[in-house]
């Protein structure tokens, strides 16, 4: 349901889940403290090209790209505006600066770098992948369990939900600003919890009769080959190398 | 409520990743094997709040509800809403990989100061009236931290965020009245309904 994208093929869907966990993690780390220029727009590019080899639908690319940058949008309503330095035009009465404009440009290239790679690690690996990677990075057991459980309550509840939804519909309701129409939807919200509760129950009462002790067990048998290997090498390199110009300020 | 990744500067990055960090810690230490279904049940409910829209004059508001998980969660709303907003990051890349610290902080820690305050309200035994205005004032003092929260990690970055932080805090205004009436509702109901749910140490 949430779930698109990971049914592709390409290079990237075969790589283990736990390098491509690791690079996308470091990368972030580099590119969120990264400030000069070259550094960004190599990590944009870089983000791209992931992104293509991961053969992520355009379409699709650009509707999980666009919340992201409702946000951006919004800071450059002011970021020109507010930041001081050096003006390079007018806008009515509005002094933009030099050092907004740039600063504006930067968050928004940081930004969509990063998100393109985190598209490409969704889109290319299954959430049970990504928790069971999560497993086996050491993340602790209590987290990577809530983590399965509630990935598997999402579904349950929101198509409880929408089961919901069509019967308040059918009665007739129609949503407007005003009380009623948000006791409706508390009312939703604690049929939801209410339903959701005595379900998780019965599931997990079930699963305690089939022996289970808190242990996580894959079918999938991760491993590191030689595409992994050499994968991971290539872009441990790149990251290195955005990080040593970003601060030994080469190029 | 989501910040998006690389707006962020580091300093604040790291600040709020280690402060839910250490919120998270809190949650765990506590949290049971057997807790697992109810926190998880509560994570998913917060995540699938952020799909259910509702009008709010001519826009409309998807709910938050951080303050009814804190409420009925405790500490444990740091871990229920760090996985509610880990997979948010990857199933629709609200928010992201560095961010989730502050933005985990950003939701957990009004729902835990809330939970303090307020949580003598889920008791049997209290007035209708006292629930009503303890339940409102949950669910409008947990967004209304929320927001400051989210403005103060905006302006931290850069005193050129300043205006964009007070119309963050604005925005959030007339949620605060529309999270306060349906976390109330909600009580209420779960109350007459299902009261186990409120009051905690209930799983069978």
């Amino acid at each position: 349901m949430f779930e698109e994208l990971a049914n592709n093929d390409s290079f990237i869907h075969g790589l283990d889940p736990r390098g491509k966990l690791i690079i996308v993690f470091l990368f972030s780390i580099v590119v969120a403290a990264a400030d000069r220029f070259q550094v960004l727009l190599g990590s944009l590019t870089f983000g791209l090209l992931i992104v293509l080899t991961a053969k992520v639908p355009a379409r699709e690319l650009i509707k999980r790209l666009i919340p992201v940058n409702m946000l951006i949008l919004f800071l450059w309503l002011f970021l020109p505006f507010t930041f001081g330095g050096e003006t390079l035009f007018f806008m009515g009465p509005l002094a933009v600066t030099r050092e907004g404009v740039f600063y504006a440009t930067r968050i928004s290239i940081k930004s969509n770098a990063m998100m393109l790679m985190l598209i490409a690690l969704v889109a290319s690996t299954p959430i049970f992948s990504i928790g069971h990677a999560m497993h086996q990075l050491k993340i602790p057991k209590k987290i990577v369990h809530l983590f399965f459980f509630t990935y598997r309550y999402i579904h349950a509840i929101y198509r409880e939900y929408l089961r919901l939804k069509n019967s308040i519909k059918i009665r007739g309701f129609i949503p407007k600003t005003d009380l009623h129409t948000y006791k409706t939807y508390a009312y939703m919200v604690g049929m939801l919890l209410v339903r959701s509760f005595d379900r998780a129950h019965r599931v997990h009462n079930a699963m305690l009769c089939r022996g289970f002790k808190g242990d996580l067990y894959s079918l999938k048998k991760f491993s590191f080959k030689t595409n992994d290997i050499v994968s991971m090498v290539f872009m441990m390199v790149m990251i290195v190398i955005m990080g040593v110009m970003e601060w030994a300020q080469i190029i | 409520m989501h910040i998006s990744e690389g707006v962020l500067s580091p300093a604040v990055l790291i600040g709020g990743a280690a402060f839910a960090a250490a919120g998270v810690a809190v949650g765990m230490k506590n949290l049971e094997q057997k807790d697992i279904p109810t926190v998880g049940i509560l994570s998913a409910a917060f995540f699938v709040a952020s799909l259910i829209h509702v009008p709010a004059g001519p826009v409309s508001a998807h709910l938050i509800l951080n303050g009814l998980v804190g409420l009925i969660l405790g500490w444990k709303a740091f871990p229920a809403i760090l996985i509610g907003l880990s997979l948010q990051a990857l199933l629709f890349q609200f928010g992201g990989m560095t961010t989730l610290g502050v933005n985990t902080l950003n939701m957990a820690l009004p729902a835990v100061i809330c939970h303090h305050m307020f949580k003598n309200s889920l008791k049997t035994g209290m007035g209708k009236h006292a629930v009503t205005v303890c339940a409102f004032a949950t669910g409008f003092f947990s967004v209304l931290l929320s927001g400051i929260m989210v403005g103060l990690s905006l302006y931290l970055t850069g005193e050129a965020f300043l205006p964009a932080a007070k119309l963050v805090v604005a925005a959030h205004l007339p949620v605060m009245f529309i999270e306060g009436i349906l976390t109330t509702t909600c009580i209420l109901f779960l109350k007459k309904v299902r009261p186990e749910i409120l009051e905690g140490d209930h799983v069978s």
